[in-house]
């Protein structure tokens, strides 16, 4: 075993959470006059599965986009790896090792469950257009080993069944899982995963909360995610960040967090004022 | 590592016909798993390196002469070989069905005194685990999977490929004791330890000799002309004899390849990929399969639901000639091969039966629309009768003489008598050893000369000599008149309405009969979403009026054909009620190979029972569930009972009946 570096500790279930990924500094991101997010601060350690919880329109799914490079914020500065991150296109943001998934499931719906995945690795693709199109040389051998890793995921979520079939006939609880697994296909150092249980059965949930400890166990992925449901995120999660209308009203462990008395008003819906 | 085992020896142990196999097919392939979306193959050559490596691990790792080896998973070739591997070190395999809850995992370690158990993923080491404190003899568990074992403590726990890795590095150390311990091994020696799931009481141990097994594969193999061009798909519990005879003793024997489907979920297009030569299966998987089929056709566009239709009325009438070798009119064999082309061909092929030389279904009796429906594609399926203790084969159906009704001529080598009681005995070298520290069952179950007792009531047909088996000779009785009662008779009769998925008939010593049924959810749900009925949940779909109705008219169609056989008349079913949960193996309804287990049942549901006798028109009721991780629920709900016409007994009923 290595030594832990100094700003390190191992979870109670031996997980081993490292310093700290990503920085999140003095965040501020306005749409026009709507400020979505406003002067937020916090970190994401290696290894750890890190929540961001919120009421509707708190500003998670926003953040999310930012850590994404989708939108950019005015104010604050994103640390990634130690290295301060200059303004980046979504991209740039994947090839460092950052995957996501969607809120609203964005497969391609015609496609094959294995080719959604397969998509999943474009950014990954080196061939250039001609050998691809030949299927020659460099692309047949490029294709083998990304097919191979594909399989490898396919086989971790248990789709094999559904293999061949076009998602847009899967059940939504599959859908789910599919867009998962294109997220880990990338191999992702950071997932992040907007809402994966919105609108699943509790068996569903408890499937998806498994697949996500799993992926965080097995290949030591650090995994950002946002969710409504309470319950799950208390579950699994390491860390919780807490949004309420744009501000950071709560940060740290689950059980600081449930006794957080901004946090129970927010979530009881004490009137603001 | 291979020529240490000469080839000469005598076939007297699967070790000695592996290596056999491994000189004589090197390079056919012995095994193929589908794994990450590829069929990976084995030739017998290298299953032999990667078994005997396997066997030097254990031996490493201290398994000894006369061990239990506990081996628990869906088909995998890793979980054969464990078998095979087993044995080379003179230990006794005994697999597990891997759907069995921690609880039944418990009597069954605990009775075998298993120190060894292969187990093939996180979820069957966890159950292990859950019961190693009351199962104190449970050294060392080696999984296949290492899927989510990181964490877990390995010092008594190994990868089966970190076994096989330390057998390699240790071969010069253990290779002579592993040849002097496969070479020790003789024809009497146990081969295999099956659990019978049993209808009654705690699973048995049924010890099977090398002898047992060979002889019965050698014999079934010849009786069939199997060779080593053979293929077989090996997706039934691996626990059940079955799967043993197929997959090692007659893969073993003849040569032939077996191949492992990716996930019990894939199994259908697994078997479409491999298209099998020789294929198992049973009654309830064929009246699945036609149950889908019909489905999809009533789906499907005008011009093929008529091509359909069309020519399969058509196969229906000349198809089973044709497989008989019967003489068939020159206009209907070219409309049959038009149909072939156009029709059989393809439905074959999707069944995935498209190179099926020869297919076998038993168990349970099979609905004869059923049968001929499959014989009428051009498959030569046939039936086989058949129990743990004969090593499989009991009677079975030569090509030719196949009847939907009868469960064939004795297999070879096999002697049948039936008893004054009517009850089937038989004596055979397949005839098993024993019933593992059970000395009182197995005298009872096997007389001094050998003849074992099957507990089935049957007769010989006297003009053709085929077996025909009536009924459980304990569930066969008498009702209050003293007419014949036979639950299982009109239990099958019922379950040939593809919407009626199991059922239990009670009548036994009363003056009517009633009946318990389980609707299949597939048919009926499908049939309700095409009459938009709409439901939320099993109990509410099992109680809806509509269905009761069609439930109703299936049991007063069965009732009016009962009526027309002098001896069954008096089994017609007066009252019925459809139950509001599945009947199931893990509330102890079932046995796991799918068969009904009466007592348990008549205690659960006494007061549903006793509803059904006193006339009232509905009852409520309350029924306790376990959920597949073990947890217990309960389930309320009030069923309506129903009334069905009888018909008097006797009278011509054709009509009624067609």
């Amino acid at each position: 075993m290595n030594e832990l570096a100094p700003d390190s500790y191992v979870t109670d279930d031996g997980r081993t959470i490292g310093p700290a990924v990503l920085e999140m500094k003095n965040i501020t991101l306005r749409f026009g006059g709507v400020t979505a997010i406003k002067d937020i601060s916090f970190d994401i350690r290696e290894g750890e599965i890190r929540a961001i919880i919120g009421p509707n329109g708190a500003g998670k799914s926003s953040m999310l986009n930012v850590i994404n490079g989708f939108y950019h914020p005015q104010e604050g500065e994103i640390w990634f790896r130690g290295a301060r991150r200059p303004s980046m296109k979504p991209y740039e943001v994947a090839r460092q090792g950052i995957a996501r998934t969607f809120q609203n499931i964005a497969l391609f719906k015609g496609m094959s469950t294995l080719d959604n995945i397969m998509t999943g690795r474009n950014t990954m693709m080196r061939a250039g257009l001609f050998s691809q199109a030949l299927w020659w040389g460099k692309a047949e051998r490029e294709e083998i080993h990304h097919r191979e890793q594909v399989e490898k995921v396919i086989d971790f979520l248990e789709i094999q069944h559904i293999r061949k079939v076009p998602v847009g006939r899967l059940p939504y609880g599959l859908q789910k899982r599919v867009e998962l697994g294109r997220a880990l296909a990338a191999e992702p150092k950071l997932l992040l995963l907007d809402e994966p249980m919105a609108g699943m059965n509790v068996e569903e949930k408890e499937d998806m909360s498994r697949f996500i400890l799993d992926v965080n166990d097995e290949f030591g992925t650090t995994i950002a995610l946002i969710e409504h449901d309470m319950g799950v995120v208390m579950d699994i999660s390491d860390r919780v960040v807490v949004m309420d209308y744009g501000k950071k009203i709560g940060d740290g462990t689950p059980d600081d967090v449930r006794a957080n008395p901004d946090v129970i008003d927010a979530y009881l819906g004490v009137s603001h004022d | 590592m291979a020529e240490s085992s000469a080839a000469g020896a005598a076939l007297t142990s699967i070790p000695a016909l592996l290596a056999r196999n491994a000189q004589a097919f090197a390079t056919r392939p012995a095994y193929r798993e589908k794994e990450y979306g590829i069929w990976q193959s084995w030739s017998w050559a290298e299953a032999q390196d990667e078994i005997r490596a396997l066997a030097l691990g254990f031996l490493d790792l201290g398994v000894a002469k006369g061990d239990h080896v506990a081996i628990i998973g869906s088909n995998r070739p890793s979980l054969y070989w464990s078998m095979v591997a087993a044995q080379m070190c003179g230990a006794i395999p005994v697999p597990l069905y891997q759907d069995a809850v921690a609880e039944e995992m418990a009597y069954v370690l605990d009775h075998c005194g298993a120190r060894f158990i292969v187990a093939e993923d996180q979820e069957q080491v966890d159950k292990v685990l859950e019961i190693q404190d009351r199962v104190q003899h449970i050294e060392h568990i080696v999984y296949h999977d290492k899927r989510g074992m990181r964490k877990y403590d390995h010092s008594r726990m190994n990868a089966l490929a970190d076994v096989q890795a330390t057998g390699r590095a240790a071969h010069h150390r253990w290779e002579a004791e592993l040849d002097a311990r496969i070479a020790a091994l003789g024809y009497d020696d146990t081969c295999v330890m099956l659990y019978t799931s049993g209808t009654t009481g705690r699973p048995k141990g049924v010890v099977l000799s090398n002898r047992n097994i060979i002889e019965a594969s050698k014999s079934s193999s010849e009786f069939d002309e199997l060779t080593e061009r053979e293929s077989v798909l090996a997706y039934l519990p691996m626990a059940w004899v079955g799967d043993f005879i197929f997959s090692i003793g007659q893969a073993m024997w003849s040569g032939f390849c077996v191949n492992c489907p990716e996930s019990a979920e894939t199994m259908y297009e697994n078997l479409h990929e491999i298209g099998p030569t020789y294929f198992f299966a049973p009654p309830r998987y064929f009246e699945q399969r036609i149950t889908l089929l019909v489905i999809r056709m009533e789906d499907a566009g005008r011009i093929k639901k008529w091509l359909f239709d069309h020519f399969m009325e058509h196969a229906r009438k000349v198809g089973p000639d044709l497989m008989d070798g019967k003489p068939v009119g020159l206009f209907d064999r070219l409309r049959y091969a038009l149909g072939n082309v156009l029709v059989y061909g393809p439905v074959r092929n999707r069944a995935g039966m498209s190179n099926v030389r020869i297919g076998y279904t038993a168990g349970e009796a099979i609905g004869p629309e059923i049968f001929e429906f499959w014989r009428s594609l051009g498959i030569n399926l046939k039936q086989l009768y058949g129990q743990t203790e004969a090593s499989v084969f009991i009677t079975q159906q030569p090509d030719g003489e196949v009847r939907a009704d009868t469960v064939g001529v004795p297999s070879p080598g096999v002697e049948v008598k039936i008893g004054e009681s009517g009850e089937v005995f038989y004596r055979s070298p397949g005839t098993f050893v024993e019933y593992y520290k059970n000395p009182e069952s197995t005298a009872s179950t096997k007389d001094p000369e050998g003849w074992v007792a099957t507990g089935d009531a049957g007769f010989f047909e006297e003009a053709t000599g085929h077996l025909r088996i009536i009924d459980r000779a304990k569930d066969v009785g008498k009702m209050a008149d003293g007419a014949l009662f036979a639950p299982k008779y009109v239990e099958n009769k019922l379950k040939f309405y593809p919407n009626v998925l199991e059922a239990v008939v009670f009548g036994s010593g009363r003056e009517t009969c009633c009946a318990f049924i389980n609707i299949d959810l597939t048919a009926v749900g499908n049939w309700a979403e095409r009459n938009n009925i709409s439901y939320g949940s099993y109990q509410e779909l099992a109680g809806h009026a509509q269905v009761l109705d069609m439930i109703q008219s299936h049991v007063e169609e069965m009732n009016a054909s009962l009526a027309g056989d002098a001896m069954l008349a008096g089994c017609q079913i007066h009252r019925f009620l459809v139950l509001h949960k599945e009947l199931d193996a893990d509330d102890g309804e079932l046995t796991r190979t799918r068969k009904v287990r009466r007592r348990i049942i008549e205690e659960k549901y006494a007061d549903l029972i006793a509803a059904l006798y006193d006339g009232s028109a509905e009852v409520s009721t309350e029924t306790e569930v376990t959920y597949e991780d073990g947890r217990k629920g309960s389930i309320r709900a009030t069923l309506a009972i129903r009334d069905a016409a009888v018909m008097p007994a006797q009278a011509t009923t054709l009509e009624a009946a067609e």
